[in-house]
């Protein structure tokens, strides 16, 4: 199955990078792990696609799931954010 | 009032949310079980949040790649990632089979859909074995829910040179994060190998066949795609960010 080869390969690149690219070459973490989320809606999307069909259902059901999931990802990126505040609020 | 035209009695209505039948084309008990994996959803999100946000505002934290580099019962270090990514492969090729059993669902095939599904049970049960090596593992070492390992031992997770006060207090929360978060998601897969074999039963006894439809197989599938997902959630935040 063509998807699970993509879901392999993309796991195989996050591997690839943690183990070797970013502590060889030395990247910063900030820079990596955007990378990792990144990687990973992308073989969260292929799985919810494909697997789960989603893709092929209709549209307005498919939106009734991804409108949602959507926000859930903007709480992520408010949460992360904030805790960049939290650092000096801490011991 | 009664000058009112009327209209064609037998006009058939036809938009889809006319009312008489599914608006997005689905069995009910496929809708509903989207409507509950949203829900999983958040719920799962919640707990990976709060991570995020405890970690990047912590001033130091046990690194991933120094907790987690064995292969419980073969290697002891200088392993890193190598168990997790055995669990990760077990579980994704799982929901490949369990894409076949649905598939076969469609063809109406029975002895195929049963193969499938007993493929997609024992790759459950071996994810639930590796983590349950997991957790013995880190157990070994220390780490529990409230619990956690000796100063000597905790030094070698951190990288940098954090305080002793530091190191406890992370490693406490990284500790009930991870056995909560794997804990919760262990249940789901647990669950769904239950699940699973009930369906594989009840496929064994002819009730899908005699029903017309494999719809039942779809709707556990979606379930256990949804476990494979949180997986790879969980398996980013913990592993490798």
């Amino acid at each position: 199955m063509k998807v699970l080869y993509i879901l392999l390969g993309i796991t195989g690149i996050e591997f690839f990078i943690a183990l070797y690219l970013g502590p060889h070459y030395g990247i910063p973490s900030h820079w990596i792990n955007p990378i990792y989320i990144v990687l990973t809606l992308f073989k969260a999307f292929y799985i919810v696609a494909y697997f789960m069909h989603l893709k092929f259902e209709k549209l307005d059901m498919a939106l009734a799931i991804i409108v949602p999931i959507l926000f859930i990802i903007g709480l992520i990126l408010v949460l992360t954010n904030e805790s960049h505040y939290w650092i000096d609020l801490r011991l | 009032m009664s000058t009112a035209v009327a209209q064609p009695v037998d006009e058939v209505k036809s938009t889809p949310w006319s009312g008489g039948r599914s608006p997005f084309d689905v069995e009910y008990g496929k809708l509903m079980m989207w409507f509950f994996l949203l829900s999983d959803a958040f719920t799962f999100s919640t707990l990976l949040i709060s991570y995020g946000a405890l970690r990047f505002s912590a001033p130091t934290w046990p690194a991933p790649s120094l907790v987690f580099q064995s292969f419980p019962g073969l290697i002891e270090h200088g392993a890193p990632l190598v168990f997790v990514g055995l669990m990760t492969l077990i579980l994704i090729l799982s929901s490949v089979t369990m894409v076949l059993a649905v598939e076969a669902g469609h063809r109406n095939s029975k002895k195929e859909v049963v193969t499938w599904m007993l493929f997609t049970i024992l790759g459950g049960i071996m994810f639930l074995s590796c983590q349950a090596m997991e957790w013995t593992h880190l157990h070994s070492e220390g780490f529990w829910w409230g619990h956690v390992p000796t100063v000597e031992v905790m030094k070698e997770f951190f990288k940098g040179n954090p305080t002793e006060a530091q190191m406890t207090m992370t490693s406490h929360q990284f500790a009930n994060l991870f056995f909560t978060i794997t804990g919760f998601h262990g249940f789901h897969v647990f669950s769904g190998v239950i699940i699973n074999i009930i369906i594989t039963v009840n496929v064994l006894l002819g009730t899908y066949q005699k029903r017309g439809s494999y719809l039942m197989v779809e709707k556990i599938g979606l379930y256990w795609h949804f476990v494979d997902l949180v997986w790879v959630f969980v398996f980013t935040f913990f592993y490798l960010v």
